[in-house]
């Protein structure tokens, strides 16, 4: 028993008080439990819904099933609630694994006994197609919904279609014939605001007037999406991707892919992107299918129960959220295998394959564009490309590297700042105050003006003889009688030389806004804004390389390809190449961005050029900061994410990371038959760590097993309200058989079935980069460390994180909160160092009740841990 | 009362909800069904040619028939030139379905009206009615809880009470004030601790 701790935290407030000391909320919870029947709420369950409520449900409901107090009975039936986790604990996946074999085993042997049975194996066998059939048809209606909503409501900013309210800018004017070639977009239907209130179309009253109605509307969107999130569902806000990854890795978040949140982070995203703030719909769109995912898989048992499980439907659900945020289908399979997943085996690669395909369908079925296509900036170019253009595109890999590693840096250290001071105490300020500065500053130049998606198009759209726009006003000779396709370079006019002003100004007023405006508290997502940046930037090198061919064609780079008259620049080209180099320097994406941004344009020709500037981005930014954006988030929140890309390159043993510390106290550990209820309930009480290894005796000090906390908890008061005769003095028994007893002595508790007897173990000269790769590869949440089958000390999940944190010290250390909360519970050894007598100096928490509501913010943060 | 009309709302937007997905992948068969004349058409865009300025043609026609030839009605050019000019038109053939559009934004309105409703039923008149319902003793106790002035404040409040009388106003009560109760924890950890989405 002389050895020490492990797992702390967690578990305080929601946990075993209510046993010794029910504080006044337990017991409410309690007794309302029992007119509530929480049987629903149970399986309302684990990612989702009951935060603080976790275990108390679970023991009335345990009460309530059946009062058998046979002892034998009893331990043949699963106790209600073993084997779930509380929020924001870390799950154990090899647990879950082993979990979903034996109920498969369970159901391939009740198979032959009767139609019924089979039919419930078959719809079992089948479950995960249905699931991820039904996330692709919600995230696709839902990202139609989004879509079209959110195209309404941008062009509100500007005017209303009198004739149909519901009509966006582009689909009031479909069948008007009065558009004309100069101005495309002008139709008697569509009405600005400064028509309707004053009545004049044209001057400066009417630009003023617009003004103020862009203004208004913008400031007025941005406020009812900050204020929805804050009211109803504040884990809507942010892109989610961090946290999805962290989840994806094993990590409890209750609610957070809940209902609430799905419906107002599809509700207040609308709002967000149609406010003009710089951000985009993509990284929103994950989370939103991934709550489908969530909210879907408990449909079917064998999902609901099983948080391995439900992480596999998890990553199907991501996949189908970039297909349908891309058009990219198989760039979504791929995004959620290079980014976001952890655990990705081939069932989960064709199953997220299937999710995309039907997600993409349903959105390709909605239709919300109008152009048959699933995004605005769908483009087709069919111009090929030189080999010396590969110069100008790894310049703008270089961009987008340098671009990615200052937008980490700055974004970051703003986040910190928010997330360390004062200034994060009004989030709604702060977003209007934001959207106010971009409505401010975006209005009078017209690219910014636009809808972030309709500039990347226009950026992406090449110059063919038929676009009208500025930036496509070239000089044209117009006896020229070519054919259409082939352009050929001609000199700018006028009208692209302020273009190009214009864009620059476009450029900076972006690259500063993002900055600010990722991590602000309405949904925001970073991939539109990260392309339209690198658009920008593409497209004013792809027009400078025109004008520069065009004018030394004799240049003998030039020479070879660019004759007087032939078309070889496609200055579109540049801007996509750019977009993309850009985005893979703020999220160091490789394969995935590629596939995505070739499906986006259709043509397998550029795979190359997009190949060399993502690939040059990589290394640029890499060089500058090993993490993108979304580890960098996960750093600075200190979520516990172990890195599957991150090398380990120390030379530490597992003693030196295993707790105990040689200053610490000894491990809490149990007997396996010598404790009774009333010492266990004081262990649980007085310390706060997770789990418990469970030895032979206190003089072997050999290996039994591992308990954990929760589960404990949860036997030992399900025991008590069961079965007769377990008082304080019982004996626990975690052995085969009950050691033989005094005959007055009180019935013997058994829970051999709550102790997990294959734990994980290393011995103490383990090296680091072994263990690392043990808990990497097969999801460990503990691991116990041994000496000659003695058990020395614990190694957690966290304890590792902690370490490399630690190692990386040359990086910036980022406050990881939950990493360093102090112990709340009065420590198991005296003040001279020895342990306590256990037996004897029984601390009931009794006296507790003032402590606690007082320290109830501690230990809701202190909860949020491993 | 008031919470139970809270609590209906509740349930009734998870309904609407989940039934949201399934009526949007029904209005597009619908859609499909009766395909309104106005939602197809083919647009040509012409180009400046010679002394004719760049044109834009817009009209109801078939797939098959979408070209310029059926399209430009009034020819701008004369007999020989009509190739030439139609070469350079572009032809786009587009649908749409006017019908999901109008049901979406009618559907997006309605549950935003809905959001914004029950936020303002909550955050203003909801504490005003508890003030006046449970007079001046209350309004002393709930101060203690100090600056909480956010909506929800008196979850605990509320679920304290909702245990002594059992009936089906009660459920919906009592699951509204859950709710309230993770909400609340939420808004603490991302808003005044920052331990998740900052």
């Amino acid at each position: 028993m002389e050895s020490e701790q492990l797992f702390h935290r967690g578990y305080y407030r929601n946990s075993y008080n209510s046993i010794t000391s029910a504080s006044s909320d337990e017991e409410l919870l309690d007794g309302a439990g029992v007119i509530m029947d929480f049987q629903t709420s149970e399986d309302d369950n684990l990612l989702d819904g009951d935060a603080a409520v976790g275990t108390h449900y679970t023991m009335t409901n345990g009460g309530s099933i059946n009062s058998s107090t046979h002892l034998l009975d009893l331990l043949d039936e699963p106790i209600p609630g073993v084997g779930t986790y509380d929020d924001f604990h870390t799950i154990d996946w090899v647990r879950e694994k082993c979990k979903d074999r034996e109920r498969h085993r369970r159901i391939n042997s009740k198979k032959k006994e009767s139609a019924w049975e089979m039919t419930k194996s078959l719809y079992d066998a089948w479950s995960g197609w249905l699931v991820v059939t039904l996330t692709g048809l919600a995230s696709g209606a839902l990202a139609g919904l989004i879509d079209i909503a959110a195209d309404w409501m941008t062009d509100l900013k500007e005017g209303i279609c009198l004739s149909a309210l519901w009509y966006n800018h582009e689909q009031c004017c479909w069948g008007s014939n009065e558009t004309t070639f100069e101005e495309r977009d002008k139709c008697p239907e569509w009405k600005t605001w400064a028509e309707l209130i004053i009545g004049q179309a044209e001057g400066p009253g009417s630009y003023i007037m617009n003004y103020i109605m862009y203004i208004f509307w913008a400031l007025s969107f941005a406020f009812l999406a900050v204020s929805l999130v804050k009211v109803f569902a504040p884990y809507a806000c942010g892109s989610g991707i961090p946290e999805i990854k962290t989840i994806l890795s094993g990590f409890i978040i209750r609610g957070y892919l809940g209902k609430w949140t799905l419906m107002i982070k599809t509700i207040t995203l609308v709002l967000a992107v149609a406010s003009g703030l710089s951000l985009g719909k993509e990284g929103p769109l994950v989370h939103v299918a991934c709550c489908c995912g969530n909210i879907f898989s408990y449909l079917f048992p064998k999902y609901s129960t099983n948080e391995a499980k439900k992480r596999e439907v998890l990553s199907a659900a991501s996949a189908a959220g970039v297909s349908v945020a891309f058009g990219a289908p198989i760039g979504g399979v791929l995004f959620s295998l290079e980014e976001v997943s952890y655990y990705f085996p081939l069932k989960t690669l064709w199953r997220s394959f299937f999710a995309a395909l039907v997600a993409a369908f349903v959105l390709r079925s909605i239709n919300p564009f109008g152009n048959s296509r699933l995004v605005l900036f769908y483009v087709e170019y069919h111009t090929p490309w030189y080999l010396f253009e590969l110069f100008p595109f790894i310049l703008l890999g270089v961009f987008g590297g340098l671009w990615g590693a200052f937008f980490i840096r700055a974004n970051i250290a703003w986040c910190r700042r928010r997330k360390s001071t004062k200034f994060g105490k009004y989030p709604v300020l702060e977003v209007i105050i934001v959207a106010a500065i971009t409505a401010v500053i975006a209005f009078p130049n017209p690219y910014t003006r636009l809808n972030t998606s309709e500039l990347i198009k226009e950026l992406f759209t090449d110059c063919g003889p038929l676009e009208s726009s500025s930036l496509c006003d070239y000089r044209n000779d117009m006896n020229a009688s070519k054919i259409v396709d082939d352009i050929p370079d001609r000199p700018a006019g006028l009208g692209v030389y302020s273009a190009i002003w214009q864009l620059c100004l476009a450029l900076i007023f972006k690259i500063i806004m993002t900055v600010f405006t990722f991590g602000i508290k309405v949904p925001s997502g970073l991939f539109i804004p990260s392309m339209a940046i690198g658009a920008i930037a593409g497209r004013i090198v792809g027009i400078a390389v025109e004008q520069l061919a065009y004018y030394h064609h004799d240049w003998f780079i030039f020479k070879e390809w660019c004759e007087v008259g032939a078309d070889c620049i496609t200055p579109g080209l540049y801007a996509m190449v750019g977009a993309a180099a850009c985005l893979g320097g703020v999220t160091r994406m490789t394969v995935s961005l590629v596939v995505i941004v070739f499906e986006l344009t259709g043509g397998l020709e550029y795979i190359v050029p997009l190949m060399a500037a993502v690939m040059t981005s990589k290394w640029v930014g890499d060089a500058f900061g090993r993490e993108g954006i979304y580890e960098a988030h996960i750093r600075l929140n200190g979520y516990p994410f172990l890195d599957a890309k991150e090398e380990f390159t120390h030379t530490t043993l597992a003693a030196d990371v295993m707790r105990p510390r040689r200053n610490d106290p000894p491990l809490a550990v149990l007997t396996q038959d010598n404790m009774t209820v009333d010492d266990i309930e004081n262990m649980i009480n007085e310390t706060s760590y997770n789990g418990f290894p469970v030895i032979m005796s206190k003089e072997s000090q050999r290996l039994v097993g591992f308990a954990l906390r929760r589960d404990l908890t949860i036997a030992i008061e399900s025991a008590r309200k069961k079965q007769e005769g377990i008082v304080g003095s019982s004996r626990v028994c975690f052995a085969q058989h009950t050691p033989s007893l005094p005959a007055e002595s009180p019935r013997p508790l058994k829970l051999r079935s709550i102790l997990d007897m294959s734990p994980f173990t290393v011995t103490d000269h383990t090296p680091m980069e072994i263990v690392v790769d043990i808990f990497r590869k097969l999801g460990l949440r503990q691991c116990l460390v041994t000496h000659n089958g003695t058990v020395l000390g614990i190694i957690t999940k966290k304890n590792i994180v902690e370490h490399l944190e630690q190692r990386k010290q040359h990086v910036e250390p980022l406050t990881p909160p939950w990493h360093y909360n102090k112990k709340r519970y009065p420590p198991s050894y005296g003040p001279d160092g020895k342990p306590r007598p256990r037996f004897n100096n029984v601390q009931l928490n009794l006296t507790d009740e003032e402590r606690e509501e007082t320290e109830e913010e501690v230990c809701l943060l202190n909860s949020t841990t491993l | 009362m008031a919470a139970l009309w809270g609590g209906l709302f509740r349930l009734g937007s998870m309904l609407s909800l989940s039934c949201l997905a399934l009526s949007v992948l029904l209005l597009v068969q619908l859609s499909d069904a009766a395909k309104n004349f106005e939602d197809v058409r083919c647009k040509c865009i012409c180009p400046p040619y010679k002394d004719n300025s760049g044109h834009i043609y817009n009209k109801n026609i078939s797939q098959k028939d979408c070209d310029c030839l059926h399209v430009v009605d009034p020819m701008p050019v004369l007999g020989p030139d009509v190739e030439a000019y139609c070469l350079r038109c572009e032809c786009k053939y587009e649908e749409r379905s006017s019908v999901t559009i109008k049901v979406t934004i009618i559907i997006y309105l309605s549950i935003l009206g809905l959001l914004l409703l029950y936020m303002v039923y909550l955050t203003l008149v909801e504490p005003i009615l508890k003030r006046r319902l449970f007079g001046h003793s209350q309004l002393i106790q709930s101060d203690d809880d100090v600056g909480d002035h956010q909506p929800f404040a008196n979850a605990h409040d509320v679920l304290a009470r909702s245990r002594s009388r059992a009936n089906v106003l009660n459920k919906v009560e009592y699951a509204q004030q859950r709710w309230k109760l993770q909400v609340q924890e939420q808004r603490k950890s991302v808003f005044d601790r920052h331990v998740v989405l900052s």
